[in-house]
């Protein structure tokens, strides 16, 4: 393997060559620049969706900066991000989130894709005591640890389905039944995120007094859940929750269809990144997806103007989008509190930086955004939308709802 | 679990919805199933990337349908690909760590299988993809019973495909000089035959075989660049159970795991259909340790 090593040395000058330019070893502030830091999945198996959120980040750093950019202490600053390729492992993310601040002196950084990886980078934020306000790790294991510089956009996953259960006893109430007659079948993945979605499942069926009569945990690389349906079409039960990120979207709804499912309430994760409406147009009719958050919400703020606004800049910006995942309303959301931030503290003082970060308070085109104390944001609802006739409109909860929920949901098999 | 299975004798129906599901994917998990025993009883390497080829075939599948076609007519297709695949991976690899121990082979190929699953991600992307075939759905026994057509489909042309495959063991001058090399390399070589020809052309069939498993994979389940390990390890399963050079133990091996999937699934649970795979293999190994064992005082 001698000549092995002329090769790696040279990769490695040119990797510290490239890394020189794109971040040289400075602070946080570079002349009118900000520098903020993020580690993220561009390649490996969160690609996707990484790649999604550094759109996300990219578009509202060009539109922060072309409306005047960031005021501190009375001076115009720009934003700028330096990007490192995790390549979707949580140990090289937190080596990365080393590099950023130790080496590179990055003092602000943007969250990576993905709960995993958060949940990697963010006891290294928190030694530094570096802030980080992240916009893709939902879990709410994030939020339990005490971490002080760590500040979440979106809802956590225990809210994704929960509004499903709601849903499901106001169907039941009005339909001249009790809550509490309701029998849930549930099948999630055996993931840190999807068990998390379950969770707040679970809580909420306790709540209303629900019978989960099916609690199935689907394995890792699952490519099959025939013997859960199977089940499920024994037991007849009035709401069937699913979450398995995408491939168990796509499983479900490939399944449901050549089993004949006909519960008359199917509620599940990642409708959107599986492409049910386009691979499953018939079957996927009636599911109920959740969504952090959706173009028709009436949101707004100074910077997108509404989310339909920020749809359409979005899609003229970026090609190939024929809709604009929240993966990237989220991400960019994280940077509008930036902004925000660093513009209440009029200061780079990390100390007063992250205490503004907690003191957050604003509308923005993503929805309210309002830390807890742990670090979540309690101020936006998730949201449930229906594919009706092969379109997602928002159903629930009835202050966002264009439409009403259809029930017992109409699939074509 | 006790709830799960008085349900089976309240509704009996069940059972043959479970089995027909197993046996008709365990048809498919035979079939990669038998491409590896083919390239371990002839050339004794033991090919960890066998549940990437059959991901490869899949994906083919999948780009036959975005560009139109019907996902089916891939599966010629896929097989000769597959074929020309499998005899450049022959050529580049194999065929270097052929001789070698067993701790060689099992890292070339481990490593394929990496580089593999890298190259689909980086072209496909990570998500998950299907090729839709259209089949119908078939209603049995007043609709308590479904069953995709696809299925069916599957399960024939798998076991057109295997047929095929003995005849042309049996019959061909290629197929009886792959077996003459799998009883003994060093004969087969003094009688004249070309082993390492019959080597790569055993490699190329077997990625040929699992081309066309990816095919029906696709149509059938759902496929993504880091799946294939899972069908390694089922044809590993399989094969180890059946023993090598044994068909009918491994036509009855796969469709026996793919039952037995489907009837854990039901039972315990979603989340031991696959530990069931993992522990049938454990309990193969535990009989086969006991049997050979008592071979062994036999021949002592």
């Amino acid at each position: 393997m001698s000549f092995m090593k002329p090769i790696c040395a040279a990769a490695a000058m040119a990797a510290s060559l490239s890394l020189g330019l794109a971040a040289p070893a400075s602070a946080k502030v570079e002349g009118d620049t900000i520098i903020l830091g993020s580690a993220i999945s561009l390649t490996g198996k969160y690609s996707t969706n990484g790649i999604h959120a550094q759109n996300g980040y990219e578009l509202a750093v060009k539109q922060i900066n072309d409306a005047g950019g960031v005021m501190v202490g009375g001076k115009s600053y720009k934003f700028k991000v330096v990007y490192y390729d995790d390549e979707s492992t949580p140990a090289r993310g937190a080596q990365l989130a080393e590099r950023l601040i130790k080496q590179d002196g990055v003092k602000f950084l943007l969250g990576p894709y993905s709960s995993g990886l958060t949940k990697a980078i963010a006891p290294v934020t928190e030694k530094y005591k570096i802030p980080m306000i992240e916009a893709e790790g939902a879990s709410r294991s994030l939020f339990t640890q005490g971490y002080k510089y760590l500040f979440a956009v979106l809802s956590t996953s225990e809210q994704y389905l929960a509004s499903a259960i709601a849903l499901a006893a106001e169907v039941a109430e009005k339909n001249g039944k009790k809550a509490s007659d309701v029998r849930i079948a549930m099948a999630f993945e055996n993931d840190p995120f999807s068990l998390d979605v379950r969770a707040g499942v679970v809580d909420d069926a306790a709540k209303f007094g629900m019978q989960i009569v099916i609690d199935d945990k689907l394995p890792r690389d699952l490519s099959d859940m025939s013997a859960t349906l199977t089940k499920v079409k024994a037991l007849k039960p009035d709401l069937l929750v699913i979450s398995g990120h995408s491939k168990g979207a796509a499983t479900a709804a490939r399944q449901l269809k050549e089993m004949r499912i006909d519960t008359p309430m199917v509620a599940m994760t990642h409708c959107e990144a599986a492409q049910v409406t386009a691979k499953f147009e018939g079957a996927s009719e009636g599911l109920l997806c959740p969504t952090q958050w959706a173009e028709t919400l009436s949101y707004k703020d100074g910077y997108f103007g509404t989310a339909a606004e920020y749809d359409a800049l979005f899609k003229k910006t970026f090609e190939g989008y024929k809709s604009v995942p929240y993966q990237s309303a989220q991400a960019s959301a994280a940077v509008l509190v930036w902004k925000d931030a660093l513009e209440r503290a009029d200061s780079f003082d990390i100390g007063k930086v992250r205490d503004a970060i907690a003191a957050t308070e604003m509308d923005t085109f993503y929805g309210k955004i309002k830390f807890s104390p742990q670090g979540n944001n309690v101020a936006k609802p998730m949201v449930l939308r229906q594919i009706q006739g092969g379109k997602y409109n928002v159903v629930a909860p009835s202050k966002w709802a264009s439409h009403e929920a259809v029930h017992p949901r109409n699939p074509k098999y | 679990m006790w709830d799960n299975i008085s349900l089976l004798g309240i509704a009996p129906l069940l059972n043959v919805q479970l089995l027909l599901d197993g046996i008709l994917i365990g048809a498919i998990f035979a079939l990669a199933a038998y491409g590896l025993a083919l390239v371990w009883g002839v050339t004794n390497v033991k090919n960890l990337a066998q549940g990437d080829f059959v991901i490869m075939g899949g994906y083919i599948a999948y780009v036959f349908s975005t560009l139109g076609f019907h996902p089916i007519l891939a599966l010629p297709v896929a097989a000769v690909l597959m074929f020309g695949f499998g005899w450049l991976v022959y050529r580049l690899i194999i065929a270097h760590v052929i001789g070698r121990d067993l701790f060689t082979s099992l890292l070339a190929t481990f490593g394929l299988a990496l580089v593999i699953q890298q190259v689909l991600n980086l072209i496909f992307g990570p998500d998950v993809q299907t090729a839709e075939s259209g089949f119908d759905i078939l209603f049995l026994f007043g609709g308590q019973v479904t069953l995709a057509e696809i299925k069916l489909v599957s399960l024939i042309l798998a076991g057109t495909l295997a047929a095929l495959i003995v005849i042309f063991m049996k019959t061909s001058r290629m197929g009886q000089a792959i077996r003459a090399t799998a009883q003994n390399a060093r004969a087969a070589k003094i009688m004249g035959i070309d082993t390492d020809q019959v080597y790569a052309f055993t490699f190329a069939l077997n990625a040929a075989i699992c081309g066309a498993a990816g095919v029906l994979i696709s149509m059938i389940w759902v496929i993504q660049p880091f799946f294939g390990i899972s069908y390694s390890i089922r044809s590993f399963v399989i094969v180890t159970a059946a023993g090598l050079g044994n068909l009918p133990g491994v036509i009855i091996a796969g469709l026996g795991l793919g039952a037995a999937e489907q009837f854990s699934g039901f039972v315990l649970g979603a989340e031991f259909q696959q530990a069931t795979v993992v522990g049938l293999l454990v309990l193969v190994l535990i009989f086969r340790q006991l049997q050979m064992r008592r071979h062994r005082k036999v021949v002592a």
